[in-house]
């Protein structure tokens, strides 16, 4: 018996049926591939109005996207400063310190609220490998073991030059975008501040379930830190971000989270504030703006420009006529598919009848 | 004590002697095991697993590491160790690794486990070992027995050892065996004591065996052993016929004893015990090399990602320095590597195992397949060559018991020139014979036949019940009352020998003892088994209602159950079914074969006195001199004579002449033989199988000098075959002609037509067979490999020079030939069919004189130029020789089928080997790949399950490696926009489901399940297998295509993404995901598209598919906040599908990507449509259009006109 164990241990997984019972195999329309069997036919009659339904559809699609789309206003400013007439040209040296420079904007119509107010890089590679990957979020969830030992793939940007633990550690945050913007209306003259509300501009999980801060020693913030330093390029502590509002400072700043979730392409932007307060609640006035805009990130280096967005949305976001214009194309293709096929279905159908006789 | 002195010998005959000596244990039994003698040689403890507890789980890595597959994927994942080079996480990276290792320890670790209980199951079995501390047989376990000991073995249970057999309960020292465990055959084997101790008496005592036993090295050879015994200086030769076989069971005997001889791993059987072949399959073969073309599109796309580069802002390297742009570049390429490994798919080959271990199962479960008679279902014996079946190009079949039934009808024979037609006997054959449904006119006769059964009272019982020639049956009578038993007349003598030789001269076992083989069925499986034995026996029956002869029939039908349960009906065991037939033929004259021991065969005569006849020796019977004879002594005249059967060129050379003194009665002789060999040229004519019987009386003198010669070459262990064969030739000399008979061997049923099939499925058939050239070319007309119409070349010439002439010759008017009866209309497409008319027959002389010289070249031209190819009187070198030239010259995919041991190279050597199990043992199925029970079965298995197995297969392959390339390129795109870093925007844990889980079922679903057209047109239009045999589903193109599509709908699902979420502030993971979904809409819906046929299957799949996606993904986004540290995914899938836009770009990219899919089978209908138009009425499609619309759906194809043309053209 165990010589035919051995031989033919494979067959007889297939072997359903005991050895006392016959060999026969179940007649059964799964065994026997039977099964019934639905086969798509692309035949002309379901084809043709198949591709006029669907080309309708998209069409409908796409002129809703379309006109969507076209809805949304958007003001790029450009303060790179590359050129020498550009305000901003004065701080792209590197001796500038603490350099402000101002752009001016006139809006011709109402800029219909909410308006979103956007920074922009290009060239800007957040999401390099080696880049993306160097942060801890250990430290960033607010354990503080890791304030002392921050882990290595933060490195260089891990501990100081007198190893000195780095918080917030790696690439990432060290390169944390530091220009400031304020926003004035010119009214007779007359400055006046568009308010910039820089809360709930991150993902609300970042916020309150990845990072969070450490816990408060001695009553105070700032002890949480003690014994590590801040990145290189930063000019102060993370538990100092926003003078303005205790809260939003540490990791839990609200323009810190938004650098966090890096960008997916080199051109990207973040956004940075919304206006949607007081006398702005219903959108930027027709007038003259000036944007007062504190110059620190270099990005002329490798090339990169820097802009500032101001935008309002709809349902499908920021503009873009990318979708609604594909969507047209290729509802038209597929209506254009169907016409020539039911010419050629009409042409042939006559001689495949003409044969039948 | 005279066995000690063996023991400085026992230990000097090491691992360099060719023999291997034995002694006795017992002197030995209370000693040290390093004084035991036979210490060296292996227990009985068979150990059949691989690993140890300890040792699975190097040994089993060690073994996976074999795999070129695993070897890169560990490289790759110790490639992310590197951290300079490194892609994601080190340990994340080898998690494909680890699953694949795991899941294929897995299987290995389970497999190996019921190996390991059946061997603690065998080697715990209880068996009888003599003990000298206890004068007699104790209970032992099978691992206890070492070899030199003395183990009995009691009927009905399995030898544990290779046993030479000492003793056996039966007084003439015989034991029977059942090798079915070993081989399959049922019929008993008998096994003899060791000559010389027949004589021993009863008990059997192994104390006092002080003999040395001198055996030949453990081999393989079941039908093979040698030896012999010293004891004082005597050696007493012995072979395979005193050796008890392990595995095999004891039966008709009590108990049998003997001395271990092999135990464990040495056994025949466990040498023999081989791992199913591996055989790799042209189709992966093929694979291979794409997979080296992904290989090379790797290296390009990393090359690309190596000298990419872009200036990067605020990234230093660890270390805060600037690496070298060169440094740089390698490692980028590196990255690349670990990024886009998943190109080559590796998973691909444990999904093809699966996909065949699912079409293996199909195969299996085919009740098409299911043979009812023998209660047996196909047999997949290789699993990884299912699709091989449907691109077969040569099939090689035997004949005997493949096209034919190998059950044996005696149907004529010819004593001393006199032929008897047995007329009756051969229309009775007819009734259950495939000829009915030929010949409508056959009713008439079979009225006769049964008129004639009625008038004579005669029932068949049995298909190989003969009804005697009147005249015939007259003479003998007439014979027998003339004389007394030994004094017949010369004239009436010759023909009562005749009948003794009949059922003398055989090994056919007479066995009365059938219960106690216990293989009776139970009722009612017998009755369920015996009913329809034939529906032409039905018909018989309802045709002659009413008449007396209704009983016969009913008889008839239930043969099975009463011969084997009678109680004192006499069952033949018989291991050729000639012999057998003779048996029966022999009987139904009256000379029934009551009795075969190895001293003694009892025959009873038609008078009903029985002659016993002492049997001298057996000549068996060997391929080299085609016959076999016995030496009996006559119990009444003391006469030695020497019956002789075999085929006629085997005899009629050794027929006396010489010596006769008489001159007349040399011509007499001369007369008979001139007479006879007449007789059996008109027996070939008719597909007879023949055989020479003849006589001889042998001298007292010259048999005792023989015997001296025979008993030397008996004892012999170098050539011993040659001299034991030059022996029997030396006897076998003047011989007198007693007669001649024709067998029968009929046809089984629907051959013709699967040869029909086979050959309109483009497939060329050769028959190679042992039989004679006029039996074969018969049998090949009657199974239409040969048409009356055809023209057939034979060659039968020992002549290399004129064959060589005459090639040239052949080969021109073969040519001329094609000419001429080219079909116009298919001209263009199918060379195959335009070589209609020629078929070759080669006789076995000349086709060795093809097979050595450089005649080769020629003879292969020829065979592609024929129809049909029929090779006799081959050697089963040569079979297996001729689908070798056939298949290397060629390079054609070519299939063996056979069912006897001669046909075991022939199968080893194709592609494909078939085996039948049929009346002659199972070795052919053993060698074989797929075992089926009738020829008819080999049309569905190639047409319809082969095509299935090949389509299936080669779309899935292809759908594999564009699912690859389709998903990794998406990666690749993303290297423009990543600085080519090696980032990707899906996390790794999706990317590992996606391959996992997402779209793993699916393709394996739609290798196992699809079907592009149903059996019943692909049995119908059998035209449809060639797409098959031309590689038309698995092509270079079709894989190219594939990966052009891949790419397109890659950048498809890259860049709408990308062009709608430009400039935006959507960080990594969010425009991943819609690339993702979209990538998995396009794959799924991809397949969806490839399918032809939905089944309830398919819909669970593939929607299950997309359930499961959404499911893992929303799950996995919403609890892993930080798994999977540098690149969380968290709620990233959320935020998405509250978005609209995610589903609009989904939609979009979907379409957009599917679009070119979609118009092609349409573009593809309507071009194909243009060509038919009526004005080109000519111009059919060509046949792979035509293969190409059906694969577009076949109701579909059924409707175009195409098809009604063509059936119009078919008709």
């Amino acid at each position: 018996k165990y010589k035919l164990d051995n031989r033919k241990s494979n067959v007889d997984m297939f072997n359903l049926t005991g050895p006392s019972r016959t060999n026969r195999p179940d007649n059964t329309a799964f065994t026997q591939q039977r099964l019934p069997a639905w086969q798509p036919i692309l035949s002309a009659g379901i084809v043709i109005p198949g591709f006029t339904l669907i080309g309708l559809a998209f069409i409908g699609v796409g002129v809703a996207l379309f006109v969507t789309s076209q809805k949304i206003t958007d003001l790029e400013i450009d303060y790179t400063g590359v050129a020498a007439t550009s305000p901003c040209f004065k701080c792209t040296s590197f001796a500038a310190e603490n350099c402000m420079c101002q752009m001016e904007f006139t809006l011709t119509t109402l800029f219909e609220g909410p308006v979103f107010f956007y920074y922009g890089l290009t060239s800007y590679y957040q999401n390099f490998r080696t880049y993306g990957v160097s942060k801890d979020g250990y430290q960033l969830s607010g354990d503080t073991y890791y304030f002392n030992n921050p882990q290595d793939s933060c490195a260089p940007y891990q501990y100081d030059s007198n190893n000195n633990p780095i918080v917030p550690c790696g690439s990432i945050a060290n390169s944390m975008f530091s220009d400031t913007f304020q926003l004035y209306q010119v009214v007779n003259g007359m400055k006046k501040q568009v308010p910039l509300d820089g809360k709930g501009i991150a993902w609300w999980t970042d916020y309150n379930i990845k990072y969070s801060n450490p816990a408060l020693v001695n009553g105070s913030f700032a002890n949480a830190f003690s014994g590590t330093v801040k990145p290189v390029n930063w000019s102060k502590p993370v538990y100092e971000l926003d003078p303005t509002d205790q809260a939003n400072n540490g990791f839990l700043n609200q323009n810190f989270l938004v650098w966090m979730r890096q960008a997916a392409l080199p051109k990207f932007q973040k956004l940075y504030g919304r206006i949607a307060e007081g006398d702005y609640a219903q959108g930027l006035p027709a007038g003259n703006y000036t944007l007062l805009i504190n110059y620190s990130y270099p990005v002329i280096s490798f090339g990169g420009t820097k802009k500032v967005v101001l935008s309002n949305v709809s349902w499908m976001g920021g503009k873009n006529q990318f979708l609604g214009i594909a969507y047209l194309v290729i509802g038209s293709l597929c209506i254009v598919m169907a016409m020539v096929m039911l010419i050629i279905y009409a042409k042939y159908k006559f001689t495949d009848d003409d044969e039948d006789m | 004590m005279s066995w000690i002195t063996p023991i400085p010998t026992a230990r000097c005959h090491g691992a360099d002697e060719p023999t291997r000596t034995v002694v006795s244990n017992l002197p030995y039994e209370d000693q040290r095991p390093r004084n035991q003698p036979n210490r060296r040689y292996a227990g009985n403890a068979v150990k059949t697993n691989k690993y140890t507890l300890w040792s699975f789980l190097p040994i089993n890595l060690c073994e996976q590491f074999r795999r070129l597959a695993n070897i890169y994927f560990v490289g790759i994942a110790a490639l992310n160790f590197i951290p300079e080079v490194n892609a994601f996480q080190p340990q994340v990276a080898l998690i494909p690794i680890c699953v694949i290792l795991t899941l294929t320890a897995i299987k290995d670790a389970w497999e190996d486990f019921r190996r390991y209980q059946s061997d603690r199951e065998l080697n715990g079995t209880p068996c009888l070992v003599y003990s000298r501390s206890q004068h007699g047989f104790v209970e032992r376990r099978w691992k206890d027995i070492q070899v030199g000991d003395f183990v009995q073995v009691l009927a009905n249970d399995i030898i544990p050892a290779d046993i030479l057999l000492l003793h056996a309960s039966d007084p003439n020292g015989v034991c029977h065996m059942e090798t079915a465990n070993l081989d399959g055959e049922t019929n008993l084997k008998q096994r003899r004591v060791v000559s010389s101790f027949c004589a021993v008496k009863s008990p059997f005592d192994p104390l006092s065996f002080n003999a040395t036993v001198i055996c030949e090295k453990p081999n393989n050879n079941l039908n093979h052993f040698k030896g012999f015994l010293e004891k004082d200086q005597i050696k007493i030769g012995f072979g395979i016929e005193s050796l008890l076989l392990r595995g095999c069971t004891v039966r008709n005997t009590a108990a049998a004893s003997g001395i271990v001889v092999y135990a464990g791993h040495d056994t025949k059987s466990m040498l023999n015990n081989n791992r199913p072949r591996y055989k790799r399959s042209r189709v992966e073969s093929k694979m291979n090399k794409e997979v080296l073309c992904c290989v090379f599109l790797l290296f390009c796309m990393c090359l690309i990602g190596a000298v990419g580069d872009v200036p990067i802002y605020f990234i230093p390297d660890s270390d805060g320095n600037e690496t070298p742009s060169v440094v740089a570049g390698v490692y980028r390429f590196l990255t690349m590597i670990i990024l886009l490994q998943v190109i080559i798919p590796i998973s691909l080959y444990l999904s093809i195992e699966l996909v065949k271990m699912g079409q293996v199962f199909f195969i299996t479960q085919d009740i098409d397949l299911y043979d009812k008679e023998k209660d047996m279902r196909m047999q997949c014996r290789a699993l990884n060559i299912t699709e091989d079946l449907g691109q077969i190009q040569y099939v090689f079949s035997d004949k005997t018991g493949t096209l034919t039934e190998n059950k044996m009808v005696f149907r004529r024979c010819t004593i001393m020139g006199t032929e008897y037609p047995h007329t009756e006997n051969g229309e009775s054959g007819k009734w259950n014979g495939v000829e009915l449904a030929w010949k409508p006119s056959v009713s008439a006769r079979r009225h006769t036949g049964m008129l004639w059964c009625i008038k004579h009272g005669l029932l068949l019982s049995h298909s190989l019940e003969v009804i005697p020639d009147q005249n015939l049956l007259w003479s003998v009578k007439e014979v027998e009352r003339r004389g007394v038993a030994g004094h017949w007349g010369l004239q009436g003598a010759t023909h009562l020998e005749f009948f003794l030789a009949l059922a003398i001269c055989n090994t056919v076992v007479v066995s009365t003892e059938t219960a106690q083989r216990q293989r009776v069925r139970d009722p009612v499986q017998s009755t369920l088994y015996d009913i329809p034995t034939s529906s032409s026996s039905v018909v018989s029956e309802d045709e002659v209602q009413g008449t007396p002869c209704k009983g016969h029939t009913r008889r008839r039908q239930t043969w099975t159950a009463s011969s084997l349960a009678g109680p004192k009906e006499v069952h033949y065991e018989a291991q050729s079914p000639d012999e057998a037939a003779l048996v029966h033929a022999a009987k139904a004259y009256g000379f029934t074969l009551l009795e075969r021991t190895p001293s003694h065969v009892s025959v009873r005569l038609p008078s009903g006195t029985t002659l016993t006849y002492e049997v001298l020796d057996v000549l068996t019977f060997d391929s080299v001199r085609s016959r076999m004879s016995i030496i009996v002594r006559h119990p009444h005249t003391k006469e030695i004579i020497l019956y002789t059967k075999g085929a006629d060129s085997g005899i009629m050379e050794r027929l006396q002449n010489s010596f006769e003194d008489r001159s007349q009665m040399k011509s007499e002789s001369r007369v008979i033989a001139n007479k006879t060999q007449k007789h059996l040229d008109m027996y070939a004519n008719d597909g007879l199988r023949t055989l020479c019987f003849t006589r001889k009386v042998v001298s007292e003198k010259n048999y005792y000098d023989w015997l001296v010669l025979r008993q030397g070459a008996m004892a012999a262990i170098d050539r011993k075959d040659e001299l034991v064969r030059k022996t029997a030739a030396d006897m076998e000399t003047n011989l007198t002609l007693l007669g001649a008979t024709g067998i029968e061997d009929r046809l089984q049923e629907n051959v013709p037509e699967t040869i029909q099939a086979l050959r309109e499925a483009g497939i060329q058939v050769c028959v190679l067979t042992g039989d004679k050239l006029e039996t074969a070319v018969n049998i090949a007309y009657s199974c239409k490999l040969l048409d009356q119409q055809d023209l057939v070349f034979t060659f039968n010439t020992e002549n290399t020079v004129q064959i060589q002439l005459s090639f040239p010759q052949l080969l021109h008017s073969v040519h001329g030939c094609r000419g001429i009866h080219c079909n116009p209309v298919f001209s263009s497409t199918c060379p195959a069919t335009a070589q209609a008319l020629v078929g070759l027959v080669i006789d076995g002389r000349t086709l060795g004189l093809l097979l050595d010289s450089d005649l080769q070249e020629g003879f292969v031209q020829l065979c592609t130029h024929c129809r049909a190819i029929l090779c006799c009187r081959t050697t089963p070198l040569q079979k297996s020789r001729v689908v070798t030239l056939l298949r290397s010259k060629l390079g054609v995919m070519t299939l063996a089928i056979g069912d006897g041991a001669n046909d075991v190279n022939m199968i080893q050597a194709a592609d494909v080997g078939v085996g039948i199990s049929g009346q002659e043992g199972m070795q052919a199925v053993m060698a074989s790949d797929f075992a089926i029970s009738r020829f008819k079965h080999l049309k569905k298995l190639l047409l319809v399950h082969g095509h299935w197995c090949y389509n299936r297969l080669a779309n899935m392959i292809i759908y594999f490696f564009y699912k690859n390339v389709a998903y990794v390129n998406l990666l690749f795109w993303y290297q423009f926009f990543c600085g080519f870093s090696g980032t990707a925007m899906i996390d790794y844990w999706f990317m590992i489901f996606f391959n996992l889980f997402f779209t793993s079922a699916p393709p394996i679903m739609f290798g196992i399940m699809d079907r592009e057209v149903s059996a019943a047109v692909l049995l119908q239009l059998p035209e449809l297998y060639r797409r098959g045999q031309h590689e038309g589903g698995y092509r270079r193109s079709t894989f190219w295509i594939a990966i052009a599509d891949a790419f397109y709908q890659s950048l498809v699902c890259f860049f709408v993404p990308y062009w709608t979420y430009k400039g935006s502030d959507i960080d990594i993971f969010t425009l991943g995901t819609p690339m993702n979904t979209a990538s998995l809409f396009t794959i799924i819906f991809h397949l969806a598209i490839e399918i032809k046929s939905w089944t309830v299957v398919h819909w669970v799949i593939m929607v299950g598919s997309v359930v499961v996606y959404f499911v893992v993904t929303l799950a996995f986004c919403a609890m892993c906040v930080s798994c999977n540290p540098p690149s969380d995914p968290y709620w990233t899938m959320q935020e998405q599908m509250s978005d609209p836009m995610f589903y609009l770009v989904c939609i979009l990219t979907t379409v957009v990507a599917l679009l070119p899919r979609l118009r092609f089978p349409l573009a593809d209908r309507y071009i194909s449509q243009f060509l038919s138009k009526p004005s080109e009425m000519s111009c059919l499609p060509r046949l792979g259009e035509l293969v190409a619309l059906v694969s577009l759906g076949e109701t579909y194809f059924q409707n175009t006109f195409v098809f009604r043309r063509f059936k119009l053209l078919t008709k």
